[in-house]
């Protein structure tokens, strides 16, 4: 066991926990913050995305050891309903998830994604989301919205 | 007006009131409550089909609550609800509030079930909502002392047609109380349920709010995240736990090492004969001393499964458990003797996965008063039967609240988490929450079956079909049940003891061709393994829709290249329906479709381009798409560049929520035409991660998705959210004959497949 402080969303918070245990479950257990959810505890989909000093992490392999002093930010410290970032009205406004169990790591990678490459195209937006799954099938929901995003944030 | 009486007034607070949510500090939980303390149904006469008030209410300030008895899985369901319940009640859309999923608070209307939302959901809430307005016109021809004929009603409000100012308002009639009406049940449960009134439903014409786009309501909730998940339940006391399934098929526990996990401080294991879980406070110690559990397994002395690259052989020699003949016109055999050229082929596909996005999982709170299960299965309502079969104990102490989970399309392991849960937390006497591992959500969850399908024709010296047969082989569709009422189709049922209950099932295609000759057959084979198989098979998304038509449009594409024709005036040829004939044309034409036979003529470099089209029915509803691919015949990989659907569901409620629905389908269907296939070896299976069962990746999405909906007001709605993937597989093998000149009769159409195909041709 470990106390290891880092910040979510702004806010600092300490953790007790196993050092090696993965960064999503005390997001979702220790700190009650369900965002970001377990959708393979591999690295391989992109559901526990956060952003860890605004690198998009895939939270369910990193651990804790390896977050503390550093700044996460989850789907909910990126923007609110109030103060949205440009990609959450874009997927409002798309319609874009069917179940929604994996829009947190669209949203998650694409807004890193767009912050370095606002202008990106079609295709360089395809190779940076690669990997990311989806099982309702909404890429094309996707890549619209994300375009819709890139010309507000323009 | 007592408490009683009393309509809550909002959707929340009517689940909080009746104790399935609370705010807490950190914004919504799920209260463990039990019936005991909030006894179903007290907020309101019984929830039974017989009673006005289980399907619609109006609250004190006006608003309508309809309850659905079937759920949203992001496909604009509940929308549509509204928007159905809104004009027969002549209030505005945004008034009118979906509850849904609970079994406390609506019937059993079947759950998400074979795209009947709409088709057979929608029936008893356009009744009960009818009915409901016919009560308050009546009421308010009393109050204003003018008769019924005499009355209008404008957004909730009923008014005299001569005098605006004689007017009463529903709230003022009604509002907050009950109707204590009863309505005509048909005796029927699940999908088929509904019920008759006084009241005659609007006819298409006076729609106002049907067939108007409203956006979905869940989606705000699911991009801020906002809204709970099941996987976001969280009761105090509440422990977590992780199934152990065993390493291979076939095996039974021998011993656990419950000392193989003492270095989690307050993890422990609960067996119950060969169900096998570890249980901790928190999460990450359940997850580890899932890792660290030492059970010793007994294997069985054979191996249950053939080698993998055996499957469609075994399919082919295994016994015919059941056989049936759907479709049978003529005398098929007796005209093959006069063909002047006989055309045959088959076509295979492999085991699917539903490969939920997350793994399933539910959460159980057992105590000796009553059962609460929180689950994301698509049938709550059957989770309640199972868990109180499970269990022992009543249906009506047992509370089954659907809550979003991570996805769905089918039987998968949400079914079986649910049941697990229940049992975990009898077991340890506290409420539970389960979810599985990656594996678990891949490996063990129910699989669409694997098939082969065996296609003949027959043509005469004219080219005219003469004869046609298409027969299709293939594993149970329902070898476990596609709900879970009973515990004997759920791996905690069978590995506890109870004896499976295997049923035969499977389709034929579903089309209009008119061959005078003509003979759709299906034949099952029983399970590879009888009891808790990671191969059993069950419903996924369109039951063997995608597999029977990539089969049975691919050999009429194969027909009209045999005789040299367009592959669009084929079928238009040999179809008969009207709606069949125009959703056809509405996609040929919408894709800018040149008539002309496959393949193409030019057919040189790297990239070649092709398109296809398909066809089908299903359950009323019609489809067509048109895929236009390239072919990288180096690489082996096909891209989906785009498709056109033309999609004929009848009366459309809501055109946008429509038209994602279809571009789901499109890209769903694409992914397990190019991707999926569940891997095994003689024991296990082997595909237990998304590196292993890959899936669409957004590289492979198509570029365009070009939807024509076509709108019959004067047809009854039938279904959406399944019939668009049927198309998918054929129109992209068909896409790549044209390209290539080369069939592609074996899904996935992997690289490795596309390149050894054109290597031999």
């Amino acid at each position: 066991m470990a106390s290891i402080k880092f910040a979510v969303d702004g806010k600092p918070v300490t953790v007790n926990a196993d050092p090696a245990m993965p960064l999503l479950y005390a997001l979702r257990n220790d700190l009650e913050m369900s965002n970001p959810h377990f959708g393979c505890g591999l690295a391989q989909c992109g559901a526990c995305t956060v952003h860890l000093d605004g690198e998009p992490v895939r939270s369910c392999v990193m651990p804790l050891s390896a977050v503390a002093g550093r700044k996460v930010t989850t789907l909910q410290g990126l923007g609110t309903p109030k103060k949205p970032h440009p990609l959450q009205a874009a997927f409002v406004e798309e319609q874009v998830p069917q179940c929604g169990y994996c829009v947190n790591g669209w949203i998650m990678t694409a807004a890193a994604f767009l912050k370095k490459n606002p202008k990106a195209t079609d295709s360089q937006v395809r190779e940076a989301l690669a990997g990311l799954k989806c099982r309702c099938g909404t890429h094309v929901a996707i890549l619209r919205a994300i375009k819709r995003a890139q010309s507000m944030m323009a | 007006m007592n408490a009683r009486n009393q309509l809550p007034l909002s959707r929340r607070e009517f689940l909080k009131a009746s104790g399935a949510l609370i705010v807490g500090a950190s914004g919504p939980v799920f209260f463990g409550d039990t019936l005991a303390q909030a006894p179903a149904g007290s907020l309101r006469p019984a929830v039974v089909p017989t009673e006005l008030d289980s399907w619609v209410a109006i609250t004190a300030d006006g608003r309508v609550v309809a309850f659905f008895g079937k759920m949203d899985m992001g496909q604009c369901l509940d929308v549509a609800i509204a928007q159905i319940v809104a004009d027969e009640l002549d209030v505005a859309y945004e008034k009118v509030e979906v509850v849904m999923g609970d079994t406390a608070l609506t019937c059993n209307q079947g759950g998400a079930s074979g795209s009947t939302g709409i088709s057979t959901g929608a029936r008893p809430l356009r009744n009960a909502a009818a009915e409901a307005r016919r009560l308050l016109v009546e009421s308010a021809s009393q109050k204003l002392g003018v008769p019924a004929a005499q009355l209008r009603v404008d957004n909730g409000v009923v008014s005299a047609v001569s005098d605006p100012s004689k007017k009463v308002s529903y709230a003022e009639l009604i509002g907050g109380r009950h109707f204590n009406h009863q309505v005509e049940w048909n005796k029927q449960t699940g999908n088929p349920m509904d019920i008759k009134v006084q009241a005659k439903p609007k006819s298409p014409s006076e729609y106002r709010v049907v067939g108007k786009s409203f956006p979905r309501r869940d989606v705000a909730g699911k991009v801020y995240r906002t809204d709970k998940y099941v996987t976001d339940v969280s009761l105090p006391g509440m422990l977590h736990a992780r199934v152990i399934r065993p390493t291979r098929a076939a095996c039974t526990v021998a011993s656990v090492d419950e000392a193989s996990i003492r270095a989690v401080k307050g993890a422990r294991v609960v067996r119950e004969k060969d169900f096998v879980a570890v249980l901790a406070e928190h999460e990450w110690d359940a997850v580890r001393a899932s890792r660290m559990l030492k059970v010793d397994w007994n294997h069985a002395k054979q191996s249950p499964f053939p080698p993998m690259a055996e499957l469609h052989e075994h399919i082919r020699r295994a016994p015919v458990q059941k056989r049936e003949e759907p479709v049978k016109r003529g005398d098929v055999d007796a005209a093959f003797k006069t063909a002047a050229r006989v055309v045959e082929a088959e076509y295979e596909w492999p085991f699917q996965s539903h490969a939920s996005m997350g793994p399933a999982c539910a959460v159980a709170d057992v105590r000796a008063d009553g059962v609460v299960v929180w689950t994301g299965s698509q049938k709550p309502h059957f989770v309640q039967l199972g868990v109180a079969r499970l269990l022992g104990v009543p249906p009506e102490k047992v509370r089954a609240i659907w809550v979003t989970g991570p996805g769905s399309y089918g039987r998968n392991d949400a079914g079986d988490a649910a049941l697990d849960a229940a049992m975990l937390s009898k077991l340890a006497g506290k409420p539970v929450r389960v979810q599985g591992m990656r594996q678990d959500g891949i490996a063990w969850d129910p699989k669409g079956p694997a098939c082969v399908h065996r296609a003949r024709a027959a043509l005469d010296a004219s080219g005219k079909v003469i004869a046609y047969e298409f027969i299709s082989k293939g594993f149970s569709r329902i070898n476990i049940q596609t709900n879970e009422s009973d515990p004997s189709h759920s791996l905690v049922g069978m590995s506890t003891g109870l004896p499976p209950k295997p049923n035969d099932a499977f389709n034929v295609p579903a089309e209009s061709y008119v061959f005078d000759n003509k003979l759709l057959a299906w034949e099952t084979i029983a399970p590879l393994l009888d009891s808790c198989s990671p191969l059993r098979t069950s419903h996924l998304r369109d039951p063997v829709g995608p597999e029977i038509q990539f089969g049975s449009e691919q050999f009429i594409d194969e027909l009209a290249a045999a005789t040299g024709e367009d592959p669009v005036a084929f079928r238009l040829k040999y179809v008969t329906a009207p709606r069949d004939a125009a959703v056809i044309k509405a996609a040929a034409e919408k894709a800018l479709w040149q008539a002309r036979p496959a393949p193409r003529a030019n057919r040189s470099g790297d990239v070649r381009p092709g398109r296809g089209i398909a066809y089908a029915q299903r359950g009323g509803s019609i489809v067509a798409v048109v895929a236009e691919i390239e072919v990288e015949r180096k690489s082996g990989r096909i891209r989906a560049k785009k498709f056109t659907v033309a999609h004929d569901c009848g009366l459309i409620i809501n055109p946008e929520g429509l038209r994602y629905t279809i571009e789901g389908n499109v890209v769903h269907g694409l992914s397990r035409t190019l991707f999926e296939e569940v891997r095994f070896d003689r024991d296990r299976v082997t595909s237990i991660d998304w590196m292993t069962y890959p899936i669409l990746d957004i590289a492979d999405a198509p570029e365009s998705i070009d939807v024509v909906l076509i709108n019959r007001p004067e047809v009854a709605p039938t279904g959406a959210g399944e019939p668009s993937i049927r198309v998918i597989p054929a129109a992209v093998a068909n896409a790549f004959f044209d390209a290539t000149g080369v069939r592609l009769r074996k899904v996935p159409l992997t690289p490795e497949r596309v390149k050894a195909a054109l290597a031999r041709a």
